[in-house]
């Protein structure tokens, strides 16, 4: 019962830490793909019209991630919103991520040279069209790369939910490492996990941008 | 809907502005230390990546295959952690900048090895020829004209510096920006307000740091 070595529960204990960093990335991601790739557009399309937007999403890339989830689980408890450390959690880095995926997104849109939006139109595509199915597509493909390493960058932004109470990966090897003492060892198995992880990712990502680069 | 019956007080924040301007020094300072060491580090693993022994080859791209593929905060944690079970207790703040060092060295090697590309192999061959060592050709032929190249991903890489300091906070440092703060919402549970001010001195921190780099790279590289 009282026991100080790692046993089979605490593995489980990891997974489940692990998977909760899993679902934060992923839902982070979602809201920052989404708004970053909106942003990015109008950013790209209207560059002085968006300069306020362009101030406020820097504002979220210069002050450090751990202030901005104190703030909003604050700024939530005094508004007396009800909502769940969790969702503070992804909130926050989803606004996080669409600030760094719009300037992604911009540098792709803007690398579609402008004579290949200048012929879409020109062969009879409305606007939409052109920005659908010519430039979304191309500005797709440069921002590929920057957009996988950001996923990774979220995925280990992630880790500092824990000062929120948010219990993920590091949390609970931290917790572990309370009870067995063994830090070196628990710290281990908790990094090897976000190095897998990062490293498995990355490599896909170098595959994929091969691929799209040669055709 | 909301149930709003909070009453913001801002007075206190801002009779111990002091203090927590005091921290954001130590913010400044420990970010531009872990980035002078890191730089470094950076160079020399830099050139430990390009050598022909295998050993040193293999530590420097494990180095840098680390520090970037885990999280910061875990690295510290490492330190911080990790080093007592050898009985070697470090302060928070050395666990700090330790961890802030061994990441900036490991991103800003990656940057480095970019700019490199862009700096002529010619340029080495004929510092050798000229008779300097490889040394001398790598320290100055080499370097100054990479700091040159990399001048602004150093300044980026600073002010991530900057904002990951923050991370003290969680093995106990309490004198930092960050640190001071959280120890004065400690006493008053005024964590909104505090953090809030907080905020903005990290921004403008960020952003004095990048105006003064920009009329540094501006007075240092127009030729």
């Amino acid at each position: 019962m009282f026991s100080t070595d790692l046993t089979s529960n605490d593995l489980i204990f990891l997974v489940q830490g692990a998977w909760v960093t899993i679902e934060l990335t992923a839902l982070a991601m979602l809201i920052g793909t989404v708004f970053g790739t909106l942003f990015g557009f109008v950013r790209a399309s209207f560059p002085t019209a968006s300069i306020p937007l362009a101030f406020v999403l820097d504002v979220f890339r210069s002050v450090p991630l751990l202030i901005q989830f104190v703030l909003l689980n604050s700024a939530k408890s005094i508004v007396g919103l009800k909502i769940s450390p969790f969702t503070v959690g992804y909130v926050v880095l989803g606004v996080y991520a669409a600030a760094l995926c719009t300037e992604i997104v911009r540098g792709g849109v803007l690398a579609v040279p402008k004579s290949l939006r200048l012929a879409a139109r020109s062969l009879g595509l409305t606007s939409l069209q052109d920005t659908l199915h010519i430039t979304l597509p191309i500005a797709a493909r440069v921002a590929f790369p920057g957009w996988l390493n950001l996923m990774l960058a979220v995925m280990k932004d992630s880790a500092l939910v824990t000062w929120i109470g948010i219990i993920e990966l590091l949390r609970t090897a931290q917790q572990i490492n309370t009870r067995i003492n063994e830090p070196l060892f628990v710290f281990f198995i908790a990094g090897l996990f976000y190095y897998v992880v990062s490293w498995a990712v990355s490599q896909l990502g170098n595959q994929a941008e091969r691929r799209l680069q040669n055709d | 809907m909301f149930d709003f019956k909070y009453r913001f007080q801002w007075r206190q924040v801002i009779n111990n502005l002091p203090a927590m301007l005091d921290g954001a020094w130590i913010t400044f300072y420990t970010a531009l230390l872990s980035m002078v060491i890191g730089i470094v580090i950076a160079l020399t693993l830099l050139s430990m990546r390009r050598s022909n022994n295998v050993a040193l080859r293999s530590v420097a791209i494990g180095w840098v295959s680390v520090a970037r593929n885990t999280p910061a905060l875990l690295q510290i944690y490492f330190l911080y952690f990790g080093l007592g079970a050898f009985g070697a207790t470090i302060s928070s703040w050395a666990a700090l900048l330790a961890g802030i060092t061994f990441n900036n060295a490991g991103y800003l090697t990656e940057n480095f090895r970019g700019g490199l590309r862009a700096v002529p192999e010619t340029q080495t061959r004929a510092a050798r020829s000229l008779g300097m060592t490889s040394f001398q050709a790598y320290t100055r032929v080499v370097i100054p004209q990479l700091l040159r190249i990399v001048f602004y991903p150093i300044t980026n890489q600073m002010i991530w510096a900057l904002l990951m300091t923050s991370l003290g906070v969680v093995v106990g440092l309490n004198n930092d920006l960050m640190g001071a703060t959280k120890a004065l919402t400690d006493l008053s549970y005024r964590t909104f307000e505090y953090f809030a001010v907080a905020a903005i001195i990290y921004y403008v921190l960020a952003k004095l740091t990048f105006g003064v780099a920009r009329l540094a790279g501006w007075k240092l590289f127009s030729y």
